[in-house]
């Protein structure tokens, strides 16, 4: 409950004062949000843009959830007592170096590839990337035949097995399709952000949201002066999320 | 006069007596069965009866693969839009799903028998905090854009 | 030689209404199975998000390999003019056909969405080897029905030059096919154990065997339909030596695939998962594939030679199929069970099994689904065997 009130009282907030809500929480965002913020969701996601995450791995603490909760209760995937065949848009992921027992625990979702294994392997173009380097299904042409999920190097993609009981205006979600991360795209279409990012940042400020393609935006200017890691980064993926002390 | 030359001549007649009773009856009865979809919030809908009624489907198909696609948002022909403004309530005060065949959708679609599995993933309730047709834009101007600006 | 005579099956025994009426059961139950994982969706079946691809793609690969498999004997006759083959060609042609049908029919009824299939037909991506694979598999169907016809028009087929020139294209076409159904594998990068060149290979060796032992089984079947053997002794020789020949090259192929990935460090994990620690896979790839599939009958064929010939082929036939159910099996749902390597190096685990190995066990729909496209491959041949003459009557062959 306290998660949903936070929830719209910053969406209230970014809609009031969107221009100065970007400015603060994701200074990449200003591209849109300091225009015409009408005329920034009627028009159609541009190329020059690249969305992408920077996660801080010293920063994201052990047991916390905060990015997961608040992508579960805003899409409405979630735990149904069937662990093999839920959903998981975002998960933590722990790795321990077997040598030396060093490790750490990261949230995992889409990676939003440049060259993304699920838009070549998808026979009717349902798995797609946008031009602004967003990657989706989209489930109106979607077959539910899974190769995608055979070929994302990151598991990040989630068979739906049984049916979905009351979805949500902005969430629709259905049998028999393949879904995933949508780096919460209604959102930043409207000049907002991602709710992981949104949430971890009252948790504890890991995740950063921002335009890669944008020199001057805070995550570009963070990637370019400290250095950071991608996942299977050997695939050349080109993966748009990047993680920090992994 | 024989028997079939009396025939030959009732039965045109018949056809003709028969032909007007089925049209005299047949619209009372019909008007009895069609739809009566029920009427949105505010004073018009995004585009005339007539160009909704008959083209909703091409006008909601060509926005969705905008907006999914190429992130083009707030144009006036969305599903959610049609959800909000339609909402049907029920006994208990609350919208009714796509379950129930007083929705909006189904009053229609039922009658002319074409299923739709749009609710199959899509909410057919609105959000509480949907606002009717998603936007402030007039409809006649929605749809004067969607005519006007194609593809580049 | 002298012009060979063709038959259309008439009068059936219980033998054969008994074997109909089994498969059409069989097809029924499929059919019942599909509705029943449409209704309720994939959660009622053993797939998960761990094992995408279940025991319906087990099968459905299998048939769609052995179809191009089962066209060898007409190419034999027409592209490399082995004329003691050529009674079986337009044999071989149908049942390419039918095992492909067969398989794609399982393949359609296991998605998500099978109400879908005109959008998998209306819209593509050009970059995907499924939607290459639409393509090749229509096309396949396409070509192998114009060879059928050129064979068997009474003008068409009175020159050598059409059967020869479709013939080849066809011979082409099940290479392309083949590897395209091998490349749905090898060209998945993220997965160790598929990722490699050599799978489209392994699947176009695979393929001859399994086609010709599909081959073989419907021949000896209808021999004793038609009360007179269809393979003569000769050709028993014959097909014993290919059998010899493509279980070899089976067995090449997969051990030149594993000392690849033996070889490398970074694949060495998967290696070790799939032949030594994989629990039920280790065993389908040993005790199915090798041992039960490969090497028991490649040494039933070899001693069984002369007057024993025509039972060592008979038991060897159903012997390489299971083989082949078996290296799918291991290939396809083997290779989803070792976990995905996020972090090479690292031991990794999570709520959505990350680092863990993926359990799956094939529920009854999944069998039945399975099953019955198999089913419906014999089913659709049994049934053209009777509409049209594709057999060769005794004194032709």
């Amino acid at each position: 409950m306290s998660v949903k009130a936070t929830d719209e009282s910053r969406r209230t907030f970014l809609r009031s004062a969107a221009g100065m809500a970007a400015t603060l929480l994701a200074p990449g965002v200003t591209l849109y949000a300091m225009g015409d913020a009408a005329a920034a969701e009627t028009a159609p996601a541009s190329a020059k843009v690249r969305w992408g995450l920077l996660i801080d791995a010293a920063r994201c603490k052990d047991g916390c959830s905060a990015c997961i909760d608040a992508c579960s209760a805003a899409f409405g995937w979630k735990d149904t007592g069937h662990p093999e065949t839920d959903p998981q848009w975002v998960r933590k992921v722990s790795a321990k170096n077997p040598e030396t027992g060093a490790g750490f625990s990261v949230p995992v979702m889409c990676q939003h590839c440049a060259n993304a294994p699920c838009v070549d392997v998808c026979p009717t173009g349902a798995s797609f990337k946008r031009a602004d380097g967003i990657v989706l299904v989209d489930r109106h042409i979607c077959i539910g035949c899974r190769y995608c999920m055979m070929a994302c190097p990151y598991k990040a993609r989630s068979f739906v097995h049984e049916p979905v009981e009351n979805p949500k205006p902005d969430a629709p979600r259905g049998k028999g399709t393949v879904e995933g991360c949508t780096l919460c795209v209604h959102r930043i279409d409207a000049g907002g952000i991602p709710h992981c990012v949104e949430a971890c940042q009252a948790a504890g400020g890991a995740m950063l949201f921002g335009d890669l393609g944008d020199p001057s935006s805070e995550i570009a200017k963070r990637i370019a002066t400290y250095r950071t890691t991608r996942i299977r980064e050997d695939l050349r993926c080109n993966t748009g999320i990047y993680y920090a002390n992994i | 006069m024989t028997a079939s030359g009396t025939l030959r001549r009732v039965i045109p007649e018949c056809v003709l007596a028969l032909l007007l009773f089925a049209m005299v009856s047949g619209s009372a009865f019909a008007e009895g069965l069609m739809p009566h979809p029920p009427k949105g919030k505010g004073e018009h809908c995004v585009a005339s009866t007539d160009v909704m009624r008959r083209n909703h489907m091409d006008l909601m198909k060509h926005q969705r693969d905008e907006t999914v696609h190429e992130g083009v948002r707030g144009k006036p022909f969305g599903l959610a839009g049609c959800v909000g403004c339609h909402a049907v309530k029920g006994a208990d005060g609350q919208p009714v799903s796509h379950g129930d065949s007083r929705h909006f959708c189904r009053s229609c679609h039922d009658y002319a028998a074409v299923s739709i599995d749009c609710f199959q993933c899509h909410a057919s309730r609105p959000d509480e905090k949907v606002k009717g047709a998603e936007g402030s834009r007039s409809g006649l101007s929605g749809l004067a854009a969607f005519f006007q600006k194609e593809r580049p | 030689m002298a012009k060979i005579a063709y038959q259309k099956l008439t009068d059936h025994s219980a033998f054969f209404w008994g074997l109909l009426g089994l498969h059409v059961l069989v097809i029924a139950a499929g059919l019942g199975a599909a509705l029943y994982m449409e209704h309720h969706g994939h959660v009622v079946t053993g797939m998960s998000n761990q094992i995408v691809w279940g025991t319906p793609h087990v099968f459905a690969v299998f048939l769609i390999v052995a179809a191009s498999g089962a066209l060898n004997v007409a190419s034999f006759s027409s592209v490399f003019n082995k004329l003691a083959y050529k009674p079986y060609a337009r044999l071989s042609g149908v049942l390419a056909v039918a095992l492909l049908l067969g398989g794609l029919a399982v393949l359609v009824l296991d998605l998500g969405r099978p109400d879908r299939l005109i959008v998998a037909m209306t819209t593509y991506n050009f970059r995907s080897i499924f939607a290459w694979n639409i393509y090749l598999y229509t096309g396949f169907i396409a070509v192998v029905a114009l060879y059928l016809f050129v064979m068997m028009d009474r003008r068409v087929s009175r020159f050598s030059m059409p059967t020869r020139i479709v013939g080849g294209f066809a011979f082409f076409w099940r290479f392309a096919l083949t590897t395209g159904t091998g490349a749905i594998f090898g060209f998945l990068i993220a997965r160790d154990a598929y990722s490699s060149a050599i799978m489209p290979v392994l699947f176009i060796a695979a393929s001859f065997l399994y086609g010709l032992a599909f081959t073989v089984l419907v021949l000896l079947t209808m021999s004793r339909e038609v009360r007179h053997e269809l393979i003569s002794e000769d050709m028993l020789g014959k097909f014993r030596g290919l059998f010899i020949l493509f279980a070899l090259s089976v067995l090449y192929f997969t051990a030149v695939l594993h000392l690849t990935k033996l070889y490398a460090p970074g694949t060495r994990d998967v290696e070790a998962f799939l032949l030594r620690d994989g629990g039920i896979y280790t065993l389908v790839f040993w005790i199915g594939q090798i041992g039960i599939g490969l090497l028991l009958p490649l040494a039933i064929l070899v001693f069984g030679s002369g007057r024993h010939a025509w039972r060592s082929v008979a038991i060897a036939a159903p012997l390489f199929l299971i083989g082949g159910v078996a290296q799918m099996y291991f290939t396809i749902i083997g290779g989803q069970a070792f976990p995905l390597s996020l972090f090479p190096g690292m031991e990794v685990s999570s709520s959505f099994h990350d680092g863990a190995v993926a359990q799956y066990w094939p529920s009854l729909p999944e069998v039945l689904l399975g099953l019955s496209g198999v089913s419906l491959a014999m089913v659709l041949t049994g049934v053209a065997l009777k509409l049209l003459p594709f057999l060769p009557r005794p004194a032709s062959v």
